[in-house]
Formats: structure tokens, C-alpha cells, sequence
């Protein structure tokens, strides 16, 4: 485990191997959830950690998300910091409670006198050609809840450095894995000092639009800007990393020299991060901005079957769409 | 539903666990070959102790039910009638034990050596949480119905983790390794959280007793709706033991809490005692009782009202007027405490909520507070302009 080398990972080694440090450095951390010990979880991003550490440490739960939530919340106040796997976006919901009324609340309860250093990393998103359940994108569901941090990473670096940044909060992390990018390959700094994950991060300069987006999306977004070039048009990607809080400052920055916006996720529109996004740079932007923020995000309709997750999704078409529609302005 | 009784479902009766019970409703105190040698060491001080506890949280509780009735108070829930089954189950715990309370047990908390004063800043609406849960191993209330349960098994494994891991044990914890209680009634049974609960404390050997309080209602819904078996027995179902207590019995509960625990603290896993007792006052200030029960159940209950029960067994024990009169003015003098202490209380200033949000500096709520600072001074320079 040598950690003054760049490594070649995908994310999912990136979040292995996270996990992986983060175990070997404090022994309060443990691992929690369906599968995650001897099969190394359904997607293998757990995976030899049982046999590293014990399955004290890296446990194979009964099936019940509430009830692995729900003790998860115990082991820290015991003094633990537990991270749990929910194996699915869709499979969330049976802990909602625990999470949204438990989870988020008991340091504000508490007067501050209890800190709940919980994760829980749910892999998420759609594009995987799936069944029901397993493709959906509950961000906003978690960021309208004060309490809770939100992020997730789009690239391996990040995935290493925001999961062990996630792991190192004394507040409760929903860390979301963007499943379709599991392995997407990248560079993996270990040694690297946690970078400030409440910070957005431009990933493409550009001056005729600003595009942000995040998760599996950000790839995309970064391809439209590349196609969007070959047009001519000089698109600037912004990728949010943190959902809650949301990093506005830094898209503001960006739209302040762009003039214009465009904001996508795969979750429906309505209701969505992207609104959250446009209400903020409308308010600070609003003499500056040449277009009003266009949002590309899912339909109103619960996530569809695989054959058409296609037309459901963001993809380079929608946003060159939405550039193209900006710039008309 | 309600109405069908309950032998009429079928296997109901079968294997039904005995109802454990030693102080009699006339006083008298029985035996129990399984559980005496639980007792043996209780004096006749250790039970008026019991009693003084009993009555100072029967006042208390009188006390703050004419407080919220004034106004002064948002919401109250009487614990009235479940006294014993509360102080019983106190009096086996150890000071390391950490009690994961519902939101009834004023009598469990104050034998925790909790401030009910404290508690009551909650009820006002001044406090969320309302005392330290980390200063007496006693949590907050939870008023998501069996949402501390599985929390409660969490901290159990943790405990047990504690050992097994070889991490450094609160040095206050002693030598006798500690156990996880938690509390939740007949209603909470149900909950989905509450099963899973009892699944993980199994499989994990977790050091837990469920202690549930069944007052034969969740607010106007009888037992009948929630279990067709007592709910002791469903721990057979998840491969530990359950136990049936007369939760009106000071001590019996003590007993098979001092036998379940010390069953707990040998490893050998989870109980759970089911303490049958009554809610003797509404479910809340805010509930008419009339609505769904009837007079003669309340009357039949009422003769067995707990605080009853223990004084007729200590005048039966000959104990004198002299300590009863003591007791009633004691308990007198807590309840204008309490009634002082709530109308000093002093309200929180909105501001203090921006800090507790988070543990960690959060942008969100840094600018939020920055925005509501700005607007509040905006009311500062206003008055300044304008001095009316
Ligand atoms: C999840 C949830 N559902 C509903 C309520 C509203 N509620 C508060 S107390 C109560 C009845 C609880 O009954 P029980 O568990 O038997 O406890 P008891 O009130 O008898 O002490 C209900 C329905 C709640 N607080 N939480
Ligand atoms: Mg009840």
C-alpha cells in the first residue's frame, strides 16, 4: 500500500482503495452493508476488505437498510465511523427515515453534544441498461434535508480524495457513486492532501457558456464541450462535485464571464439541483447573464425501462441543444 | 379487528409464556422459584426509596399536566401508571448501561439522574433535546415512533465491538461489561424498524434488552390491532428469550431486569421483557381518553395502579405514616420546583440554531446566518433612523 505513487485506477479501485486506507488508519472505521464482506459488494467496490480487516470491521449485514442505517447511528455515538453501502439508488428509500429524520438531526437535537460521522455511499444513476430500481438519481431528496452533506465525484481522483475526505467528516456524507463510471479509468494521487470538496472545480475553460454538471454527467459535458468547439463555441465545464452545499460561488464566478448557463442531471428537472442552481445565478448573475439557465435534466416520469433510458437521459444531442438555445439568446 | 378476543385466533393459546409476578395487587409479596434470588438483596430502604422515586414523578407528572393545561407548556405526556415498571427496570441497570429512552419514561430518566426540569424545556418549546445525553447514559427522546431502536442495537454492537476490537472502554465503565436498554411500547412494536432491530441484535449477539412497555394502547388503538400474541413471545421467533412481566410489579421487573441483563452482559445476546402495565392518563394533554375506552377498564386498571400496590406492601411491612407524610411533601415541594423552574425558563435566541446544524463550517449555513444577521440589523438601523 505504498501512497507516494500516482496510480492508474478506475474509480471503483479509487473508492476501494479509500476505503482501504481509511480502515487502516483509524480502527473505529467500519464497513457496513448487503454483500460488501466475502462477495466484495455487486459491484466489487468492497472488495478484500473483509479479508484485510476482519469481518468485525467489514460486515456483511442482515437485509434491512433501516435497520443498517439505524445501527450505523449507534456505532457512532458509540464512537465508531461507520460507512454504509446501500447496494442500489433505488433500495434507499426503506432507510429514508432513519437517514432524514435520525441521521441529519441528532447533532442539531443535541444541542451539537452528539456528532454522527456516518457515509453512506449508494451507487446511483442510470445508463447501465438495468431493471427497475437501479438507476435512479435521489440527490435532491437528500440535499433539501439541513443536515446532511451530499457529493459525489466524477473522476477516480476525486472518488479517492472526496471518499476519504466523506469518511474524515464528523457530519453524516451521502456519497453518491456514479455506477456507469465505475471504471473510467484515471490518476490517483494518494499522497495527495485532500482537496476542499465543498469546492466546485472547473474542469474545461471556456468564455461563450458555462455548462455544469456532475457524477456520470460530467464526461458527457465535457464531450458537448468538445463537439461544441468543433462549432466554434468555447464552452466552460463546471463539475459540482459537492451537491450539498452547493458550491455556487465558484458557478457564479465562471457564468460572470460567460453570461450564460446550462445545468444538467439525470434526476427529474423538476424539483431538481439545476432549479436550485438557477434561482442562485439568476439572484447574483442577473445583470451579467445574456440568457436565462437552461436546465437538461430527466422527465417528469419515474426512471424508464432500459430500452429508452436513452431518450430519458442527458446526453451530448440534449446539451448541444441547450447550448445552441442559450446562444440564440 | 378490536373487537375479537384475543383467544379466538387460532394456536393463540398455545405455549403462551407465563406472566411473571411477585408483588401481588394486595400487597403481598409472593415468590417466583426462577426469579427471587434477583431480589434477595433489596431492603426495606432499597423499596421506600423505590416509592419515594415513584410518587416524586406521579407529582411531577400531575405538575406539569396543570402546567400545559395553564398554557405554559406546547404538549405532555403522562407516564402515570408506569412508575414501577420504570423504577423496577432502573434499579438493575449500571451506571455504564446507555438507556435509548422512547418519550414516556420520566420515571426511567429521573432514577438516570436526568434533570426532569431540563426535560420540560423541551415541552415548552425551548430545546430540542432538553438535557446531556452523553452525562447520564440516557439518550434523547425519540418521537419517531421505534426510530432509537435500531440506533439502540447499533450502540449495543458497538459495545461489543469495543471489546472485541480491544478499544479503550470508558474508564468509568468499570469492570462488569456494559449493555444497551431500549424502550418502546405496544405500538412501536409494530414498526418495521423495530423488527429489523430485533433481527440485527441477533445475529450480531448484540448486548441489548428490549424493554417494552405494553400500556394495552397506542393512543386509541388497542393491543388487539398490534399482536395477537404477547409481544414477548415474538422473541422466540428471532432465537432469544422473551419474558412477560407484571409491569405494575416494582419487583418483578426489577428481578427479571437484573436476570436479563446480567444473561446479557454474559454475551449470551438480546431479551425481551415485555412489562404489562396501563396507561392510567390520556396518551397526551392533547387526547380524550372517552373517545375509545371505558370507565371500567380505566376503574379496573386504577386498582392496580402501581404506586398503590408498593404502599400497601410497605404499610403491610409496617413502615409508619411518618415516612408516607415525608414522601407526599417532598414530592409537594419537587412539583413547585418544577413549576418554578419552567416559568423561569428563558427562550432561546434563534441565532444559537445556525451552530448546530452541522459539527463542520458548512457554506450553506454560514450564509444563511450571514443573510439573517444582515436582516436582523436591518431592523437596528431602522429603529435608529426612526426613534419612535
Ligand atoms: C412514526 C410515528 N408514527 C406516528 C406517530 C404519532 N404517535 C405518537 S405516540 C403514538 C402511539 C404510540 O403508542 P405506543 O408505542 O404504544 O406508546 P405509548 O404512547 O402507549 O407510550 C402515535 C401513533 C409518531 N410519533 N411516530
Ligand atoms: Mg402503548
Amino acid at each position: 500500500m505504498s501512497t507516494h505513487e500516482i496510480e492508474n485506477l478506475p474509480i471503483a479501485k479509487a473508492l476501494n482503495a479509500a476505503m482501504d486506507d481509511a480502515l487502516a488508519a483509524d480502527p473505529t472505521v467500519l464497513m457496513m452493508g448487503e454483500d460488501i464482506g466475502t462477495l466484495g459488494g455487486v459491484f466489487r467496490v468492497t472488495q478484500g476488505l473483509k479479508e484485510t480487516y476482519g469481518a468485525d470491521r467489514v460486515m456483511d449485514t442482515p437485509l434491512g437498510e433501516a435497520g443498517i442505517v439505524g445501527t450505523a447511528i449507534g456505532l457512532a455515538m458509540r464512537g465508531y465511523r461507520p460507512v454504509c453501502e446501500i447496494q442500489f439508488d433505488g433500495f434507499v428509500y426503506p432507510s429514508f427515515n432513519q437517514i432524514t429524520s435520525q441521521l441529519a438531526k441528532i447533532h442539531f437535537r443535541s444541542d451539537g453534544r452528539i456528532s454522527l460521522p456516518v457515509v453512506i455511499r449508494i451507487p446511483y444513476g442510470g445508463n447501465i441498461g438495468s431493471i427497475e430500481h437501479h438507476s435512479e438519481s435521489p440527490e435532491a431528496l437528500f440535499a433539501h434535508t439541513a443536515g446532511l452533506r451530499v457529493m459525489t465525484p466524477s473522476n477516480a481522483q476525486d472518488a479517492y480524495s472526496m471518499l476519504r475526505e466523506a469518511i474524515a467528516s464528523s457530519d453524516p456524507v451521502i456519497f453518491l457513486e456514479p455506477k456507469r463510471r465505475y471504471w473510467l479509468k484515471g490518476e490517483v494521487d494518494r499522497s495527495a492532501s485532500t482537496t476542499d470538496t465543498q469546492r466546485a472545480q472547473v474542469v474545461r475553460e471556456g468564455q461563450d457558456l458555462t455548462l455544469a454538471a456532475y457524477g456520470a454527467l460530467v464526461p458527457v459535458a465535457l464531450a458537448a464541450a468538445e463537439a461544441a468547439q468543433e462549432d466554434g463555441r468555447s464552452v466552460e465545464v463546471v463539475d459540482l462535485r459537492s451537491i450539498s452545499p452547493l458550491d455556487v460561488a465558484t458557478v457564479e464566478a465562471s457564468v460572470s464571464r460567460t453570461g450564460r448557463l446550462v445545468v444538467t442531471h439525470e434526476a427529474p428537472t423538476f424539483g431538481g439541483m439545476g432549479g436550485e442552481l438557477a434561482a442562485e445565478i439568476g439572484t447574483r448573475c442577473f445583470y451579467r447573464l445574456e440568457a436565462p439557465v437552461i436546465r437538461v435534466g430527466g422527465y417528469h416520469m419515474p426512471y424508464p425501462v432500459a430500452a429508452v433510458e436513452e431518450d430519458y437521459l442527458p446526453n451530448i444531442d440534449r446539451l448541444l441543444e441547450a447550448i445552441d438555445r442559450s446562444l440564440s439568446h | 379487528m378490536a373487537e375479537q378476543p384475543e383467544t379466538q385466533h387460532p394456536g393463540a393459546g398455545a405455549g403462551r409464556l407465563r406472566r411473571v409476578s411477585i408483588l401481588g395487587e394486595d400487597g403481598r409479596r409472593g415468590s417466583d422459584p426462577d426469579f427471587d434470588a434477583y431480589l434477595e438483596d433489596v431492603t426495606l430502604e432499597d423499596l421506600k426509596a423505590s416509592y419515594r422515586s415513584m410518587l416524586t414523578v406521579r407529582r411531577f407528572d400531575d405538575e406539569v399536566t396543570a402546567l400545559q393545561r395553564q398554557g405554559k407548556l406546547a404538549l405532555w405526556a403522562p407516564a402515570r401508571g408506569q412508575e414501577a415498571a420504570q423504577v423496577g427496570a432502573a434499579l438493575a441497570m449500571l451506571p455504564q448501561d446507555q438507556v435509548f429512552p422512547s418519550y414516556r419514561e420520566h420515571a426511567l430518566a429521573y432514577e438516570r439522574g436526568v434533570d426532569l426540569k431540563e426535560m420540560l424545556s423541551v415541552f415548552r418549546g425551548y430545546s430540542g433535546g432538553g438535557w446531556d445525553p452523553t452525562a447520564h447514559n440516557f439518550h434523547l427522546y425519540t418521537f419517531v415512533l421505534a426510530a432509537q431502536i435500531p440506533q439502540a442495537v447499533g450502540y449495543a454492537m458497538g459495545q461489543r465491538l469495543d471489546a472485541r476490537l480491544g478499544l479503550g472502554q470508558d474508564p468509568a465503565e468499570g469492570s462488569e461489561p456494559p449493555a444497551t436498554i431500549v424502550c418502546f411500547g405496544d405500538g412501536s412494536s409494530t414498526q418495521g424498524e423495530a423488527h429489523e432491530s430485533m433481527v440485527f441484535a441477533a445475529s450480531y449477539d448484540a448486548p441489548v434488552l428490549f424493554f417494552v412497555q405494553n400500556n394495552q394502547w397506542a393512543i386509541s388503538v388497542p393491543f388487539s390491532t398490534q399482536s395477537r400474541l404477547p409481544l414477548a413471545e415474538r422473541a422466540a421467533g428471532y432465537g432469544f428469550e422473551g419474558i412477560r412481566v407484571d409491569g405494575n410489579d416494582l419487583l418483578a421487573v426489577r428481578a427479571v431486569t437484573a436476570y436479563a441483563l446480567e444473561k446479557i452482559r454474559r454475551g449470551e445476546g438480546p431479551v425481551l421483557i415485555e412489562a404489562e402495565t396501563y396507561r392510567l392518563g390520556a396518551h397526551t394533554t392533547a387526547d380524550d381518553p372517552t373517545k375509545y375506552r371505558t370507565r371500567e377498564e380505566e376503574d379496573g386498571w386504577a386498582a392496580k395502579d402501581p404506586l398503590v400496590r408498593l404502599e400497601r406492601h410497605l404499610r403491610a411491612e409496617e413502615v409508619e405514616d411518618a415516612f408516607f407524610e415525608a414522601a407526599s411533601e417532598a414530592a409537594q415541594e419537587y412539583g413547585r420546583e418544577v413549576r418554578d423552574a419552567v416559568l423561569a425558563m428563558e427562550p432561546p435566541e434563534f441565532a444559537e440554531y445556525f451552530d448546530t446544524v452541522y459539527a463542520e463550517a458548512n457554506t450553506l449555513v454560514e450564509q444563511d446566518r450571514a443573510w439573517f444577521q444582515q436582516y436582523e440589523a436591518g431592523f437596528d438601523d431602522a429603529a435608529q433612523e426612526d426613534p419612535r
